[in-house]
């Protein structure tokens, strides 16, 4: 009872205080219509003018130029790689567990220092043994580099994903290794 | 003999001029859209994209022709047909020129091929008997595709085509007052001989120019396609080379309107200021004459088809009710005082 009396006088307030009106009064030009209509034409006129003679445009055409976008652009996943072009990564399957679309595959194995021709400076005891992005599932939201504790996985930006083939869509470790020019 | 040979080559002359200025129109309408919007419109094939109208044409005769199951198949077919069957016959009665003259001809010294398909004394009521079939591909695509958004494109269509055409008639009637002949040559020597229409009956050329419009279902007032709310309206369940030609019939109607327009207000094939000099400066033979007069009809046709794409980018489409307002409440009485008006101005003069 008391909430809805003050509910009431709330709304009694309102309606004494807050009535803006926003409608105006539309004046013979504008209900004449052609005024306006001219102006419009002028606007596109000029429009049509520009790109007639002038040639300008807006237009990014595509294939021959491409969009700059910015650094923190989310697009192809790659691997960064240490000055021995070893893979960054040890398979602590953090960005398999954080993935939320589940497109990330380890398979761990251990690295053998002796026998690894790369071993020198490496301080990584696992690595993976395949390590598969499932592009085609995978929603790009970045999570797999937020959690990867070595920067090793991490999103580039190339965003030309487009393949042939759903196996293509497949990045293995090798795919993943590769020289990424941009960022990273 | 020759008269037969003559209006056979006059009409294969219209037909021809039609269909192959449509690929042009095509491209400067996706072009100039383009140009209009900071865009760079299709540039890749050939140069300035000029051959992209080919290039559609390939595909839309490559596509696969199929009819809807429960489509009524005869009016199907026909819907298309009609569509660019109409504009194009209503073309037959508009001058393109006074005549061409030649010596020693089918036995006579001087022989004159007026240049008009069909000379009849009753020009006018003959253009707007084919301008008034185009609504009826509109009403028989939107019945026989059996979609209810071709029905209710075709409904649309219908009731905007009515609620125009009297406003575009009464215009067209202010000015057989002002002329006093329904035979477009006599109106255009009329226009010769004293003033361009469109200085005498501003108002009726803005009314015949709106409901030309309308009638075209350009932009505007487009609301038998209605893209947005309607897909596609009449012609949704068109695909293939059956689409191409209501796309096709489209510009015909556009250039049968402008035709119109020009030759009612605009002083038809008359010359333009300063083409009397450039026939000076070649020959004034008849000949010459007439071939400038196709040209002047020519560049003013295209002139009020570069309007139709212009006011086609910048205006956007009228809502229904709003259409009908404009069409019952502002055209049909300013086109009725209009008329009066003409009447008692061709009384005094
Ligand atoms: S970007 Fe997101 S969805 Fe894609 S692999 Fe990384 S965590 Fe998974
Ligand atoms: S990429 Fe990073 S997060 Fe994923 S397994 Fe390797 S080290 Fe761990």
């Amino acid at each position: 009872m008391n909430m809805n009396m003050n509910m009431n006088m709330n709304m009694n307030m309102n309606n004494t205080k807050t009535i803006i009106n926003v409608s105006r009064k539309i004046g013979l030009k504008e209900k004449i219509y052609l005024y306006a209509l001219i102006q419009g034409l002028f606007i596109t006129l000029k429009w049509f003018l520009r790109g007639f003679f002038l040639g300008k445009s807006n237009t990014i055409s595509y294939p021959e130029e491409k969009r700059n976008y910015s650094n923190r652009f989310r697009g192809m996943h790659f691997i960064s790689v240490d000055e021995n072009k070893v893979e960054n990564c040890t398979s602590c399957y953090l960005c398999q567990t954080v993935c939320p679309a589940k497109c990330i595959t380890i398979i761990a194995e251990e690295r053998y220092r002796d026998n690894d021709p790369f071993h020198y400076g490496v301080r990584k005891e696992k690595k993976p043994k395949s390590f598969t992005v499932d592009a085609l599932r995978c929603c790009f939201c970045g999570m797999c580099e937020e959690a990867c504790p070595k920067d090793a996985i991490k999103l580039s930006r190339n965003y030309e994903l487009a393949v042939q083939t759903r196996a293509e869509a497949l990045y293995d470790l090798k795919h993943l290794t590769r020289e990424v020019i941009g960022r990273g | 003999m020759i008269e037969i040979a003559s209006t056979i080559a006059k009409i294969i002359f219209i037909f021809f001029l039609c269909l192959s200025s449509l690929p042009l129109c095509v491209w400067f309408e996706r072009r100039g859209s383009a140009w209009i919007q900071g865009r760079k419109g299709p540039n890749r094939v050939g140069p300035f994209g000029l051959i992209q109208p080919v290039a559609d044409a390939i595909k839309f005769f490559f596509k696969e022709s199929f009819i809807p199951t429960n489509a009524d198949k005869v009016l199907y077919l026909l819907a298309p047909l009609l569509a660019l069957a109409a504009p194009v016959a209503a073309m037959i009665s508009i001058p393109f020129g006074s005549y061409l003259l030649f010596e020693n001809l089918g036995g006579n010294d001087q022989y004159k091929i007026p240049l008009q398909i069909v000379q009849s004394d009753s020009g006018i009521l003959f253009v707007l008997a084919f301008a008034g079939l185009e609504i009826y591909p509109l009403i028989l695509a939107g019945r026989a595709s059996n979609n209810k958004y071709s029905i209710l494109g075709a409904l649309r269509g219908c009731s905007q085509l009515i609620s125009y055409e009297i406003a575009m008639g009464l215009s067209i009637l202010s000015m057989v007052v002002i002329y006093s002949t329904f035979e477009m040559n006599a109106m255009i020597s009329y226009q010769q001989n004293h003033l361009w229409g469109v200085f005498i009956n501003p108002i009726g050329a803005l009314i015949f120019w709106v409901a030309g419009f309308a009638e075209t279902n350009r932009l505007p007032f487009d609301l038998a396609e209605g893209d947005s709310e309607i897909v596609a309206g009449y012609h949704l369940e068109y695909g293939a080379m059956k689409f191409a030609l209501f796309f096709m019939s489209e510009y015909v109607a556009m250039m049968m309107v402008s035709a119109f327009l020009v030759t009612l207000f605009f002083g038809g094939y008359a010359l333009l200021p300063g083409m009397n000099f450039c026939i000076q400066y070649f020959s004034a033979t008849q000949n010459t004459i007439a071939i400038f007069q196709f040209l002047s009809l020519f560049l003013k046709v295209a002139f009020f088809m570069f309007i139709f794409i212009w006011v086609r980018w910048t205006l956007p489409r009228f809502r229904f009710d709003q259409l009908m307002h404009l069409g019952w409440n502002i055209l049909f009485p300013l086109s009725i005082i209009n008329l009066l008006l003409m009447i008692v101005l061709g009384y005094l003069i």
